[in-house]
């Protein structure tokens, strides 16, 4: 039987260890050197129409030739091997399919890879490195903002586009002054989480963790 | 989801025409509600056409003071944009009440009007749905209706528009402009007042808009600021992201007097300009009004006292 620190360490080191095989699944699909078959196995059709689409994703061109049906979650997870950005519902309701594109957050399940052409994307592993963490990736795990850590890189992801949505001066439902800057309280950070589900609960300790980025509080 | 081709639209009367041309297609832009739906099976286009390189996402202000919204205009620059937030206010609460932030980051202002009800039977492909099914019955009458109309539905349906910029749109007399297919290759032209725009079900619950086959939506026009105090007040079963049971969209002037429609009751943003004659009156003579000829079931019937309630709540507001 694990003593509690012993499972605080192995899901610390399990977290890392998550981000490094995602990114080795990245080097080792360029040295495949393959046109990636994208698409889920469920979309499998002989017949299926394709189209070609090119986008940057974590900095890299990307070249695809996709099944039309394939969402832009299962472009990144099945054709590249990007397996960080994680699948829940895949109806747009949890958050854990969450990516930036072209500087915004949105959610990966609902929408076409091939409606992409050009764009840029950018998924939990081109935020940081298991050496060299983003901010946000070193505030969760110093604020123990998960516990089994699936939405984790979806809540990351649109924690720091929320920061970017707030020093825009976009307006929140809970912003009192329409014309004003927003505040950079609790309740302006859940309300603009909350397309992030987190059914662990970390809720309170990811709140601590996006307001430390903020430069809220050290 | 069901095999599909895939265009990207060259300008809004070529997709028109490419649309027409093909009744099982769709246009496609933020492809929140649609995609959600091909998934399901509850849409199964053959054909999408992706109208999102259109470059119809500009907000621009038109001669009569007033603001033209492009189709394509991404519901959180809408809600963010400076003059809706100063001159709409109303427009920029309702959307920002709507969804998550991801969704707002795709989610169209054209898209938006066209979204299809939560109605949980339309949902489920194994109920029967007149929506859905044209013929096949309505499963939510008798069934669970706790989120459905109270107002404007039928024996055939009694699903409820999901819309929150919707109702902020109908308070504020916007106008939709289309581009219909013709043989001419610049298409037609034509506006419709967002109070035509969508249709009460009726014996054809499928039928949602006066669109046309092929019609795309072009542009959303604000006429020139109402003036007064905007109010968008919605009653969900949680905090955030939820769609509304009940939600408020009102502009209260000075005198009392003032405009109200509501979301969450009704198959269309509910508004009855001659309830509106009653507004310095109170909450209670404008609902007696604007709620006349209710159907409420067993489940759902708590929503007219909650709209007064919003309503009275609003107005309290307003008065400081």
């Amino acid at each position: 039987m694990a003593t509690p620190r012993e499972i605080d360490v192995k899901r610390r080191t399990l977290m890392a260890a998550t981000v490094a095989t995602a990114a080795v699944g990245a080097v080792a699909s360029r040295a495949g050197a393959q046109v990636p078959a994208a698409g889920p196995p469920a979309s499998s059709n002989a017949a299926a129409p394709t189209t070609k689409v090119s986008f940057i994703v974590n900095g890299k061109a990307r070249d695809l030739a996709l099944d039309t049906r394939t969402t832009l979650l299962d472009a990144l997870r099945e054709g590249l091997h990007l397996g960080g950005t994680k699948k829940g519902c895949d109806h747009g309701q949890c958050g854990a399919c969450t990516v930036i594109l072209d500087g915004r957050r949105i959610n990966s399940c609902l929408t076409l890879a091939v409606m992409h052409e050009g764009s840029k994307i950018t998924t939990i592993e081109g935020l940081g490195t298991p050496d060299k963490l983003h901010p946000m990736q070193a505030a969760f795990v110093k604020h123990d903002g998960y516990q089994c850590g699936y939405c984790t890189p979806g809540q990351i992801c649109s924690a720091v586009a929320v920061l970017a949505e707030i020093e825009a001066g976009i307006p929140s439902h809970v912003t009192a002054d329409l014309n004003g800057k927003p505040p950079l309280d609790d309740a302006e950070l859940r309300e603009r989480m909350s397309g992030n589900i987190c059914r662990c609960g970390a809720y309170s300790n990811i709140v601590e963790a996006i307001g430390e980025v903020a430069g809220r509080k050290a | 989801m069901k095999p599909f081709t895939y265009e990207r639209a060259a300008s809004p009367a070529e997709a028109a025409r490419a649309a027409a041309d093909r009744p099982d297609a769709r246009f496609i832009a933020g492809g929140t509600n649609l995609l959600d739906l091909m998934k399901l099976q509850i849409e199964t286009p053959d054909h999408l056409i992706d109208v999102n390189g259109l470059g119809l996402d500009r907000i621009e202000e038109t001669p009569d003071g007033g603001l033209r919204i492009g189709a394509l205009v991404r519901n959180t620059d809408l809600a963010a944009d400076a003059r809706v937030r100063r001159d709409h206010a109303v427009l920029s609460r309702a959307l920002l009440a709507g969804a998550s932030g991801q969704l707002r980051n795709r989610a169209t202002t054209a898209g938006n009007l066209l979204q299809r009800t939560r109605c949980p039977y339309f949902y489920d492909t194994n109920m029967a749905c007149n929506k859905r099914r044209p013929g096949s019955g309505c499963s939510a009458l008798g069934g669970y209706s706790r989120q459905l109309a109270v107002v404007g539905g039928s024996e055939a349906c009694i699903a409820t528009h999901p819309s929150d910029m919707a109702v902020a749109m109908r308070v504020l007399d916007a106008t939709v402009e289309t581009v219909k297919p013709t043989v001419k290759p610049e298409g037609a032209r034509r506006t419709i007042p967002i109070a035509d725009f969508h249709r009460l079900p009726g014996d054809t619950p499928e039928i949602e808009t006066v669109l046309e086959p092929g019609e795309l939506i072009t542009a959303v026009t604000l006429p020139k600021p109402a003036g007064g105090t905007h109010h968008y007040l919605k009653v969900r079963d949680r905090a955030s992201y939820a769609f509304a049971l009940v939600s408020v969209a009102a502009i209260v002037q000075p005198d009392g007097s003032g405009r109200v429609a509501l979301g969450g009751v009704a198959p269309k943003p509910w508004r009855r300009e001659d309830a509106e004659a009653e507004m310095s009156r109170g909450a209670k003579p404008v609902m007696a009004k604007l709620l006349a000829g209710a159907k409420p079931t067993e489940e759902n019937k708590f929503k007219l006292p909650l709209a007064e309630r919003a309503l009275a709540a609003v107005l309290a507001e307003a008065k400081g």
